[in-house]
C-alpha cells in the first residue's frame, strides 16, 4: 500500500444538499494512467480540487507519497510534488510563453525572494522551462505573449508549466479540451510517454483518449466511484453502460 | 507612436531641461513646481509597484505619503525646539539630517505597510479598496487631534533639513536630490519588474490560483509588494514635507490617494513612467489652469474621462502605441 503515489480514503464533500464526492476511495499506481470519466456534474472537478488543495474534504483523507496532505495547502501539496494543470488554463496571459514556463520553474526550484537580476539571466531556471516548453512543441512559440496562442498551444502550455515542477504526479482536468482531433492525437501520445515518468490523474471526456491511454478507469456518478478496472472492465460493466457510456461504446 | 523608452527618455530629458532653464532664468517657481511634480511622481512610482505589479488597488496610500511627511515633521520639530523626543522606554534626539529621515520615513512606513498589509490582503475587490481608505482615515483623524504636532494646524519646521554637501535650500539644489531618488527608484523598480519575485508578482496578480499551483503563495507576494510600494510613498512624503517646510493631517486625506492613482491611470496603469508623465501633467494643469479658474479639476475630469474610456494603457500607452493596459 505504501508505494501508491495518490490515495483518497473515504473524501466526501457536500455543498448543501448535493453530495459532489461520497466517500470516494481513490489510488493511482506507479507508472499507471488512471482516468476518472463520468458524465456532468458527477463531481469530477471537485474531486480534483480535494486533491490538489483547492477544496477541503468535509470528511476523509488525502494522501500524497504515503503522508497525509489532507490539511496542507495547495502550495504545500505542489512542492510536495503534485503538478496539477487547469480544465480552463490558469495562465499568465499578459506574459510571454517563456515566461510561463519559467514561473513553474521558479516555483519549483529557485527563490523568489530576489529582486535585481532579471530572471531570464538565470540560466538554470530558463534551460528549465525551455526543455518543457520543447517537450510540448511550443519552444519556437516562446517569446510569444500567451495571449496570442491559440486554444491548443495554451492546453499544451499548462502541461508544460506541470512539467517544469518536475512532479512525482500529474493531476490533469481534460488536458484535451477543446483540442482537434489532431491535437487530441499528439496530446495522446505525448501523454503515453510521460508515464513512465510520473502517474497520471486524468479528469477526461474524450473517449478516444481515455481508452487508449488508461491502464485503469474509475466511473464516477452523482458523487460515488460506482466502478474501477481496466478498460475492457469498464467497457464490459453493465452498470456502467447504463450510467455513462450508453450502448454504442 | 514612439517607443516607450524613447518617451520614457524625453521625460527625463524634460525633467532635467525645465528646471535647469528656469535657474538660468531665475524662475525659482518652476523650480518648485517641478520639484513637486518629481516628489509627487515618486509617490505615485510607489502606490504604481502595488497596483500595476500587484493589482492592489489601494485607496490608503496617503497614509505612508502622512507617515513620511510626519517622520519629517516630528524630527525636525525636536531639532529646531532643542527638546528630546519621549517614546516612552527611551528618549531620542530629533535631527535635522536627510538621510536619517528619510531612513526612519522607510522603516516607520513598511512597519506600517505590514500591518495594513496583513489585515487588508485577507480582502480583495472592493472590500481590499475600503479597508486601505479606512486606515487612511484613521491615521487622518488621529493626527487631527494629535496637539502635541500642532494638531490640525500642521507643523511649520523653519529651515529646511539639511544633506551633507549641499545646500539645500537652493531650490534647483533640492530639486536634484529629489530627481537623482525618482531615478534611483525608477531605476530599481525597472529592475524589480523583470526579476524573479517581478514575474511572481505579475502572475500572482493575473493567475493567484495558477501561482499556488506552482508552489508560490500569492498573497505573500502581494504583501511583500504592498511594503516596498508603502516605503517608496512613504519616502516621497519626506521629501514633500522638506519642500513646504510644513506638514498637516491632509497629507493623510483620501483626496491625496486618490489623486497619485489618478496619476497612474492617466498616465498608464503598471507602466514604468506612467506615474511620472501622470504627475507632471497634473502638476502643470493644476498651475496653469488653476489661475484661470478655481475649477480646474473639471477639464481634468474630462480628460480622465477621455483615458479611460479610449486610451486604457494611459497617455504612455497612448503615445507608444502598446495599448491595453490591464485592470
Amino acid at each position: 500500500m505504501t508505494d501508491l503515489v495518490l490515495e483518497t480514503r473515504g473524501i466526501t464533500k457536500s455543498f448543501g444538499a448535493l453530495k459532489a464526492s461520497d466517500s470516494i476511495d481513490f489510488d493511482l499506481r506507479p507508472g499507471e494512467i488512471h482516468a476518472i470519466i463520468g458524465p456532468n456534474g458527477a463531481g469530477k472537478s471537485t474531486l480534483i480540487k480535494q486533491i490538489s488543495g483547492e477544496l477541503r474534504p468535509d470528511a476523509g483523507q488525502v494522501f500524497l507519497a504515503g503522508t497525509d496532505v489532507t490539511q496542507q495547502t495547495t502550495r504545500a501539496r505542489a512542492r510536495a510534488g503534485l503538478g496539477r494543470t487547469f480544465q480552463i488554463s490558469e495562465l499568465a496571459m499578459e506574459d510571454t510563453v517563456l515566461q510561463n514556463a519559467v514561473l513553474g520553474a521558479l516555483g519549483a526550484s529557485g527563490s523568489v525572494w530576489r529582486f535585481l537580476k532579471p530572471v531570464l539571466s538565470d540560466a538554470e531556471l530558463v534551460t528549465r522551462a525551455e526543455e518543457a516548453l520543447d517537450r510540448v512543441g511550443l519552444l519556437d512559440a516562446r517569446n510569444q505573449r500567451t495571449a496570442e496562442l491559440s486554444h491548443g498551444q495554451r492546453r499544451q502550455l499548462e502541461v508544460a508549466v506541470a512539467l517544469t515542477l518536475r512532479p512525482k504526479v500529474f493531476v490533469m482536468d481534460e488536458p484535451m479540451a477543446g483540442l482537434g482531433a489532431e491535437g487530441s492525437l499528439t496530446m495522446t501520445r505525448f501523454l503515453d510517454g510521460l508515464r513512465s515518468e510520473a502517474p497520471i490523474l486524468l479528469v477526461e471526456h474524450d473517449m478516444d483518449a481515455v481508452f487508449a491511454l488508461a491502464d485503469r478507469i474509475s466511473v464516477l456518478v452523482y458523487g460515488r466511484l460506482i466502478a474501477t478496472g481496466t478498460v475492457d472492465e469498464i467497457r464490459s460493466n453493465a452498470e456502467v453502460r447504463e450510467a455513462y457510456l450508453g450502448e454504442d461504446a | 507612436m514612439i517607443q516607450e523608452r524613447y518617451l520614457n527618455a524625453l521625460v527625463l530629458f524634460g525633467l532635467i531641461a525645465v528646471p535647469l532653464y528656469a535657474m538660468a532664468t531665475e524662475e525659482l517657481f518652476t523650480i518648485t513646481l517641478a520639484t513637486r511634480a518629481v516628489i509627487l511622481a515618486l509617490a505615485a512610482v510607489g502606490l504604481n509597484l502595488a497596483l500595476g505589479l500587484g493589482g492592489l488597488v489601494s485607496f490608503g496610500h496617503a497614509t505612508f505619503f502622512g507617515i513620511g511627511g510626519y517622520t519629517m515633521g516630528v524630527l525636525a520639530y525636536h531639532a529646531q525646539t532643542y527638546t528630546a523626543l519621549d517614546l516612552g522606554l527611551f528618549t531620542i534626539e530629533g535631527t535635522k539630517s536627510m538621510p536619517i529621515i528619510w531612513l526612519v520615513a522607510i522603516i516607520l512606513s513598511s512597519l506600517v505597510a505590514v500591518v495594513i498589509g496583513m489585515l487588508s490582503l485577507r480582502t480583495s475587490g472592493v472590500y481590499f479598496i475600503m479597508i486601505t481608505l479606512a486606515f487612511g482615515q484613521m491615521f487622518f483623524f488621529f493626527t487631527i487631534s494629535w496637539a502635541a504636532y500642532g494638531g490640525e494646524d500642521g507643523l511649520s519646521i523653519y529651515v529646511r533639513n539639511g544633506f551633507p554637501g549641499l545646500n539645500t535650500l537652493v531650490p534647483i539644489q533640492f530639486y536634484g536630490i529629489c530627481f537623482v531618488i525618482l531615478c534611483a527608484v525608477l531605476f530599481l523598480n525597472a529592475r524589480l519588474a523583470k526579476s524573479p519575485f517581478g514575474l511572481a508578482l505579475n502572475a500572482a496578480r493575473q493567475t493567484p490560483m495558477r501561482t499556488q499551483t506552482v508552489g508560490l503563495d500569492p498573497t505573500r507576494l502581494k504583501l511583500v509588494a504592498f511594503v516596498i510600494s508603502g516605503a517608496i510613498t512613504g519616502l516621497a512624503g519626506a521629501l514633500f514635507a522638506d519642500l513646504n517646510r510644513f506638514v498637516s493631517p491632509t497629507m493623510f486625506s483620501w483626496q491625496f490617494s486618490g489623486e497619485i492613482m489618478l496619476f497612474i491611470i492617466l498616465g498608464g496603469v503598471g507602466r514604468l513612467f506612467g506615474p511620472v508623465i501622470g504627475a507632471v501633467i497634473f502638476v502643470t494643469l493644476e498651475h496653469f489652469l488653476g489661475e484661470i479658474t478655481d475649477f480646474w479639476h473639471i477639464y481634468l475630469g474630462v480628460i480622465l474621462v477621455i483615458i479611460v474610456l479610449f486610451a486604457r494603457g494611459g497617455i504612455v500607452g497612448l503615445l507608444s502605441g502598446r495599448g491595453g493596459g490591464h485592470d
